[in-house]
């Protein structure tokens, strides 16, 4: 053998074990690290300009979430049905200026919760007096989330609750009183539903609904004459609920036209926001879905819908799609859509997706969207849930914050194995609980981290889990953002599935400037749900868009708001309203709530 | 061209190519099995890349590039990852282990076996496997089990998937015993696409199986009862597993043995056919 060859096969060795050592290093590295929490916090004031410091002794807030209960056929896997029903959604229901927050419960007789902001940084739980807390009465189904919406324009945001039930009504009476409105309205009678929002589909200034089922409305999941509820795929599952689009005709009625519009689908939905991706001044839907693709529905100007989850690039991939949120990352001015997903390491890599759109469409009826959540540094989370978009440090870049953990139950035990025998399988297996392992108490990704990513101003985002809270494990689900005591930051609320929430209050002593918008339709909807907000600044401009329903099981403040970073000017503020009126504010007032009136 | 080298083996030698061609192609068209066409394209492309490299290197000669494009392909189907970068370095150490984990003359372990074995247990942060993302429905899964058991008995392999499917049947029982689960469970992973590739091209790989019929039998039943053992320890993964740890010793001993009888058999000219993954 000449020496050439051998040398030749020297180095092949040498690359081989390199390859060998080089592919198994960066799974060896430490992922969890606990600091002193006094210290924690000085040194993320110091160097972020802010900290998450959860509180809910102090300001009142004693709620704890508990599981629905479920038909004893399902015992063998409950946790992992009964895994749903933690939910937080913003609101000033009694229109005092101050945000108000309400937590659904799930277990058959729990008490849902609404908190009254006392305006000294104090909540107090007023969910019975107002009639909104006797809500999981048996027979009725489980509470799993609530969006509100003023849908009859009379000033009050009113509730729309749904549950693995039947969906209630309830009209806000003067910010007083709620009326449940259910009978009548044209709800539907059963939907084991995950997901709900308002939206102004056709802009006639009426607040419409789409609710998203997840399990077949077939089924009352505490009472089954069956077992074979479940998904039949992991990747390809059609047989989950149906969902609902449900115009408002006025006068608290609403009209199914679900089949009229095109949107048919059973595939197993889990989230859905809306905001108009293609400019033509209609909201479009973005619908998550568990155990198949994501489905984009492009409003054809509130006359139907066309599912283009595959032309415009977010539905082409399979994957366990939890949440959907917006956020306009780099300050483009193109809202982007962040859409969760599970990962667990070993096992299954999903990672979460960060879709932006392209300006040009080129001759595509479509948006074109771009996934840059790895690029971004925003795509492994975990088992993750639901994720909200904020400037949690008022430098004029939107941060992230994902909810994550599945089923933390036995320590150290894990039930993905288990899990991993029948998903692999064939459809008549997967498709019966009956089938499923007994989870006996094992966990499945439990005990995981939430995430808090801090934008860096560059399309790049920096994990700083570890350092701007401290360590929590809770099982996460539903995140809102709000700023809870009018102090210009954006405060942090996170509903735990079977536990407390977490009430984090922003500490943010830095000198960052903010601006906040509420804004008032008059011809279009009276919430202004829908319309988008341009914010143009030191040579930066940011979108946001007025949602009523983003995330997972959650619903956001109804202000916007924006940090400005050092600035101390906004050159203006542009909102386009869903009547298709354009509003320009020059050198709108920072550091203040700025209230907008359509005219 | 590599691609028509002069071989014995005939027309033969592209069936088991073609068979995971169809399978692929299945999959993807009845449930898109695939994340990205990409993946497979980057997977096959860095087998044969370095089959090709490898073959000048170590025997100065163009070889077959079939089993390197099986390789590829089953790299491409059973792993899974967001990055690019896992696909194409699972396929160059497959390939790689071939070359390089020799025992006179002969590889010893399976090269996709080898190469997604080690990313599943050492990369589990980038790297995940096939697991749980293929849905079934019967008449997808009929048409792949038909044709593969007429490729392995045309391959003459067929005792080798049998044996190893009546272990794992016979096993799943026994493990449903134990643990408490019902027997569909356990004999569940069966139906999915992750063993359909096990079954149908790893365990009957010839380059790395032994030389006896018997001997054969008795090797996959040992994969069987090592996967069951792994499979109490809750390893998702373990049938790979059992068999990156059984095969090597098996070949081991098998060379060994006969090695007295013949001298070691030119990598080219022996088997008579490939299902080399």
């Amino acid at each position: 053998m000449s020496w050439q060859k051998k040398l030749a096969q020297v180095i092949v060795i040498i690359i081989f074990v390199g390859l060998l050592i080089g592919t198994a290093l960066p799974s060896r590295k430490k992922i969890f690290q606990n600091r002193d929490e006094a210290k924690q916090k000085e040194l993320s004031l110091e160097k972020y300009g802010f900290y998450l410091q959860p509180d809910n002794k102090g300001v009142g807030i004693d709620f704890k979430h508990s599981s629905p209960d479920l038909d004893s056929k399902l015992k063998n896997i409950a946790p992992q049905i009964a895994s749903m029903g933690a939910s937080v959604s913003i609101v000033d229901f009694d229109n005092d200026g101050w945000s108000d927050i309400y937590f659904t419960d799930s277990k058959t007789g729990s008490m849902n919760a609404l908190y009254r902001n006392m305006h000294d940084g104090k909540f107090e739980n007023v969910a019975n007096e107002v009639g909104l807390a006797n809500l999981n009465k048996k027979g009725t189904g489980a509470s799993m989330g609530a969006v509100w919406a003023d849908y009859d324009n009379d000033g009050y945001k009113d509730l729309l609750l749904y549950k693995w039930g039947q969906p209630e009504l309830y009209h806000n009476i003067g910010g007083k009183k709620f009326e449940n409105v259910t009978t009548g309205s044209g709800l539907p009678a059963w939907v084991n539903s995950n997901s709900a929002i308002w939206f102004d589909f056709n802009n006639d200034g009426l607040v419409d609904l789409f609710i998203g089922g997840y399990f077949s409305e077939k089924y009352d999941l505490q009472n089954l004459t069956t077992t074979k509820i479940m998904p039949e795929s992991f990747r390809y599952a059609n047989n989950g609920g149906r969902n609902y689009l449900l115009e408002n005709m006025g006068s608290g009625k609403f009209k199914d036209v679900t089949e009229q519009y095109g949107l048919t689908s059973t595939k197993w939905t889990l989230a859905a926001a809306a905001s108009d991706f293609n400019g033509d001044g209609y909201p479009d839907l973005f619908v998550a879905n568990d155990y198949n693709v994501n489905e984009l529905y492009i409003n054809k100007k509130g006359e139907n819908f066309t599912e283009a989850g595959s032309q415009t690039g977010i539905g082409n991939i399979p994957k366990s799609g939890m949440s959907v949120s917006f956020g306009d990352i780099d300050n483009s001015g193109l809202l982007g859509v962040y859409n969760t997903t599970i990962t667990e390491n070993g096992i299954l890599i999903q990672d979460n997706n960060y879709w932006q759109p392209q300006g040009d469409a080129g001759d595509s009826p479509y948006p074109k969207f771009v996934n840059l959540g790895q690029l971004a540094g925003i795509n492994n989370a975990g088992w993750s849930y639901g994720s909200q978009f904020g400037d949690l440090n008022n430098d004029g870049y939107m941060d992230l914050y994902v909810a994550n953990g599945f089923i933390s139950a036995k320590e150290n035990t894990s039930y993905w194995y288990d899990y991993s025998k029948v998903t692999g399988g064939n459809s008549s297996i997967i498709e019966d609980a009956k089938n499923w392992p007994d989870m006996k108490g094992k966990s499945q990704s439990g005990y995981e981290q939430n995430k808090i990513w801090l934008n860096q101003g560059n399309r790049e985002f920096e994990d700083v889990s570890n350092e701007v809270c401290p360590l929590v494990t809770y099982d996460s689900r539903a995140v809102a953002m709000a700023d809870l005591w009018n102090t210009g930051a954006l405060d942090v609320i996170v509903a735990n599935q079977n536990n407390i929430p977490l009430i984090y209050k922003n500490d943010q002593p830095d000198s960052n400037h903010w601006i906040e918008f509420d804004l008032q339709g008059t011809v279009s909807n009276a919430d202004a749900i829908g319309s988008k907000v341009v914010l143009e600044w030191d040579g930066k401009k940011q979108v946001q868009v007025v949602t009523a329903g983003l995330g997972f099981a959650s619903q956001n403040e109804h202000r916007l708001h924006f940090g400005l970073g050092k600035s101390n000017k906004v050159d203006n503020v542009t909102i386009h309203w869903p009547s298709g009126k354009n509003t320009v504010v020059k050198n709108p007032e920072i550091d203040k709530l700025n209230i907008i009136k359509e005219k | 061209m590599p691609w028509i080298t002069k071989s014995t083996k005939g027309y033969f030698q592209y069936v088991p190519p073609a068979f995971i061609t169809l399978l692929l192609l299945i999959g993807q068209l009845s449930f898109g099995v695939l994340d990205s066409y990409l993946y497979v394209v980057v997977s096959i492309v860095a087998a044969v890349l370095t089959e090709i490299i490898l073959s000048r290197i170590y025997f100065g000669k163009w070889k077959s590039l079939s089993s390197a494009y099986i390789s590829g392909i089953s790299v491409g189907i059973l792993i899974r990852s967001v990055s690019i970068w896992p696909y194409i370095i699972t396929s160059v150490l497959s390939i790689m282990s071939k070359y390089i984990l020799k025992y006179n003359g002969r590889h010893l372990w399976n090269p996709s076996n080898f190469g997604v074995s080690w990313m599943l247990f050492m990369a589990p942060l980038d790297v995940a496997g096939l697991s749980i993302q293929w849905g079934s429905n019967f008449l997808g899964l009929a048409v792949i089990w038909a044709l593969g058991l007429a490729i392995v008995y045309r391959a003459k392999r067929f005792h080798v998937t049998i044996a190893y499917v009546i272990s794992f049947i016979i096993l799943a029982y026994v493990r449903s015993l134990i643990v408490g689960d019902t027997f569909l469970a356990e004999v569940s992973p069966l139906t999915g696409p992750m063993y359909q590739l096990f079954i149908f091209f790893m365990i009957t790989d010839p380059g790395t199986s032994v030389s006896t019929r018997k001997g054969r039998i008795i090797v996959v039943i040992i994969v069987a009862l090592v996967e069951f053992v792994l499979r109490l320890n809750s390893f998702i993964y373990a049938p790979f597993y059992a068999l990156f740890l059984v095969g090597p010793v098996a070949k081991y001993i098998d060379l060994k043995r006969s090695a007295k009888k013949a001298a070691v058999a030119d990598y080219n000219s022996k088997p008579t056919y490939s299902l080399q993954t």
